[in-house]
């Protein structure tokens, strides 16, 4: 008999979703469910998350019962999490040097780093991308950046 | 004829004309849909004649639409809420090599579909509208649910995790604070979120940004987008054109029916026409992978939800969606009052602006399907500076809606959680789809309670509302029904 495996990814993204249904519903049930007026703000909140709980819950068991399952190839994915961080970090820096020096550094790390580019060609791709960006939306559209 | 002899005078063609560009250009912008987009250029039109303003509002609105739906096909970012259908399988084709032909079918569906909507305005707008009247809390909410069923038809491999996409999704709609009792819900003490969040953020975040992230894991050389070659790719084929024919019928009459009811809005036409093809295709299993179908049904109805959204605007004065709002809000600043004596008492501008419309969708068509093969070029962009430039987009169009930071953060983390659904196998388009009606489907069944006392039963009693109420639990049955039906002839055999 094939052994049952925990961990996959429909396990433990059914899991985070039954938390997420929890929270919902421990949150729903601190609301009035039904005023004088009519139904209350927890109303439609508790159904919704009852039907999550009980979705991803099936899930779980779903995902436990028949076993392995698919494999996720999570080859790769450094590469997506790193430019996620540095877009993270770009937008929290944005407060403090703008759009136009953030984006360039953004886009000097995706040009640099990700595609492996010569430093002067990221460099030349950061400032035409950043001062575009600028001369399109402040300038001729009235956009304002961040 | 009036109405054409006032629409084809020289100054109002060149300001359809500019209408046409100005919202093209704008539309293009992910976050900038045509009720931002005629409020922006609506200063402009204060120094002109209200005919030549409506005229060009006209041709802003028609373009704005566009314009949405060639960033959906070319870079997976949807324009506007009504362009996330066009992403699934417009980006698809685009994936395929075939964004030449995915552009040249939505402007040929819009065309289609805006001359269908023209026509519905001038034939039946007056009986139109008293239908309209009839749709009250519990109508809404069984067309709201009528559309949420819709999650069956893009739910991919796997109903479970569709359905568990639509219900974070409906979670995100309750985001911010109850309109009925002013509790604010889920806001994790963040007074950014007491407004809840801007479906832009949400959308963008999980196509544009999820794709970008996607796109990253290979190596970088093999991750561009293939450029169109020949005739066939550039430009839609025959056959495409053959396969559409119900697509352009289906999104045209669907489109101007729900665009006539006001606040149904063309995200909702855009489903359910999206659901509606599916459903009679011969190969629905192809929906999402780059089918011409995909592309026409949901652009079809995202145009002819135009002129319906005109009718209960002209003969009652109840705008019908954002847009129409800012119309209104023209209208009467040019003094003019929408309503019932609206069309006999202002035949010339109602005319005119019946015509111009219909002008303003040739010269979409006109400006827009020669520089198809020119927009398709737009993949050659090399990925290094194609990515940023979505990134940097993408940044910009969350922005401009709000002027928030706090909106870009959560564009950011919408992009992580896009990309998380693309590796777990959890489809997106039931999450958009939960959270454009959510708040919608919460407000109608609440206000439906209210007028009944609590009893549910007055969503069956209804005749409207009982009957998309069955046809939406037929739908959401026909998949059951299909898996008993395989597993009874399975155990058979």
């Amino acid at each position: 008999m094939k052994p049952k495996r925990f961990g996959g990814a429909d396990f433990w993204s059914g899991l985070a979703l039954a938390a997420l249904a929890g929270y919902i519903i421990v949150q729903a049930s601190g609301w009035d469910y039904m005023g004088p007026d009519g139904p209350g703000a927890g109303f439609f909140p508790l159904w919704y998350g009852v039907a999550m709980a009980g979705l991803s819950a099936a899930l779980v068991i779903s995902s436990v019962l028949r076993g392995e399952g698919e494999r996720v190839d999570w080859r790769g994915a450094g590469r997506a999490f790193a430019l996620w961080f540095a877009l993270a970090v770009s937008v929290a820096a944005f407060k403090l040097v703008g759009f136009v020096v953030g984006f360039a550094a953004l886009s000097f790390f995706v040009v640099a780093v990700m595609y492996r580019r010569r430093l002067p060609v990221a460099a030349a791709v950061a400032v035409a991308l950043a001062g575009g960006f600028y001369l399109l939306f402040p300038v001729l559209l009235g956009v304002n950046l961040p | 004829m009036q109405g054409f002899a006032v629409a084809l005078q020289p100054a109002n063609l060149l300001w359809c004309f500019v209408g046409v560009v100005l919202g093209t250009v704008v539309g293009i912008l992910p976050g900038l849909g045509p009720p931002a987009t005629i409020a922006m250029l609506l200063p402009l039109t204060f120094l002109m004649n209200p005919a030549a303003a409506m005229i060009m509002l006209a041709g802003i609105y028609y373009g704005a639409k566009y314009g949405g739906s060639t960033t959906s096909i070319l870079l997976n970012v949807p324009g506007e809420s009504a362009s996330v259908v066009t992403c699934l399988d417009g980006y698809a084709m685009a994936r395929k090599g075939r964004a030449g032909a995915a552009l040249g079918i939505a402007a040929i569906a819009s065309f289609i579909a805006g001359t269908v909507g023209v026509l519905g305005l001038m034939l039946v707008a007056p009986p139109l509208a008293k239908v309209a009247l009839a749709f009250s809390a519990p109508e809404y909410f069984a067309l709201m649910a009528l559309g949420l069923a819709m999650v069956v038809l893009l739910a991919g491999r796997s109903m479970l995790k569709a359905l568990l996409a639509m219900l974070v999704g409906l979670w995100l709609a309750g985001i911010g604070t109850d309109p009925f009792s002013t509790t604010s819900r889920f806001t994790f003490g963040h007074l950014e979120l007491l407004s809840g969040i801007d479906f832009v953020v949400v959308a963008i975040g999980l196509f544009a940004l999820g794709e970008v992230l996607a796109s990253m894991e290979g190596r970088a050389e093999a991750q561009s987008l293939p450029v169109p070659k020949g005739l066939r790719n550039l430009l839609p084929t025959l056959q495409d054109l053959k396969d559409c024919r119900f697509a352009f019928l289906n999104g045209s009459v669907l489109g101007f029916l729900i665009g006539v009811l006001p606040g149904a809005g063309s995200t909702i036409a855009s489903f359910i026409s999206y659901g509606v093809e599916k459903a009679v295709s011969r190969r629905p299993q192809e929906f999402g992978k780059g089918v011409a179908e995909g592309v026409a049904a949901p652009e079809g109805a995202n145009n002819s939800e135009t002129g319906g959204a005109l009718v209960p605007l002209l003969t009652l004065g109840i705008p019908g969606s954002g847009t129409t709002a800012v119309l209104l809000a023209a209208l009467v600043l040019w003094g003019f009052k929408p309503g019932p004596l609206f069309i006999s008492e202002n035949s010339a501008l109602f005319w005119g602006l019946v015509a111009s419309m219909y002008i303003g969708n040739i010269m979409l068509l006109v400006l827009n399907l020669p520089l198809v093969p020119l927009f398709a070029q737009v993949l050659r962009t090399p990925g290094f500076v194609l990515y940023p430039a979505i990134l940097g987009i993408s940044i910009v169009g969350v922005y401009s809606v709000s002027g928030s930071l706090f909106d870009v953060a959560l564009l950011v983390a919408f992009g992580l959680l896009g990309y998380l659904m693309r590796k777990l196998d959890y489809p997106a388009a039931p999450l958009v789809l939960g959270l454009v009606l959510g708040g919608g489907m919460e407000r109608a069944l609440r206000q439906s309670l209210m007028m009944s006392q609590g009893d549910l039963s007055i969503l069956a009693t209804r005749p409207i509302s009982a009957v998309m109420l069955s046809f939406a639990l037929l739908i959401l049955l026909i998949p059951l029904f299909n898996k008993l039906n395989a597993w009874r002839l399975q155990a058979l055999e």
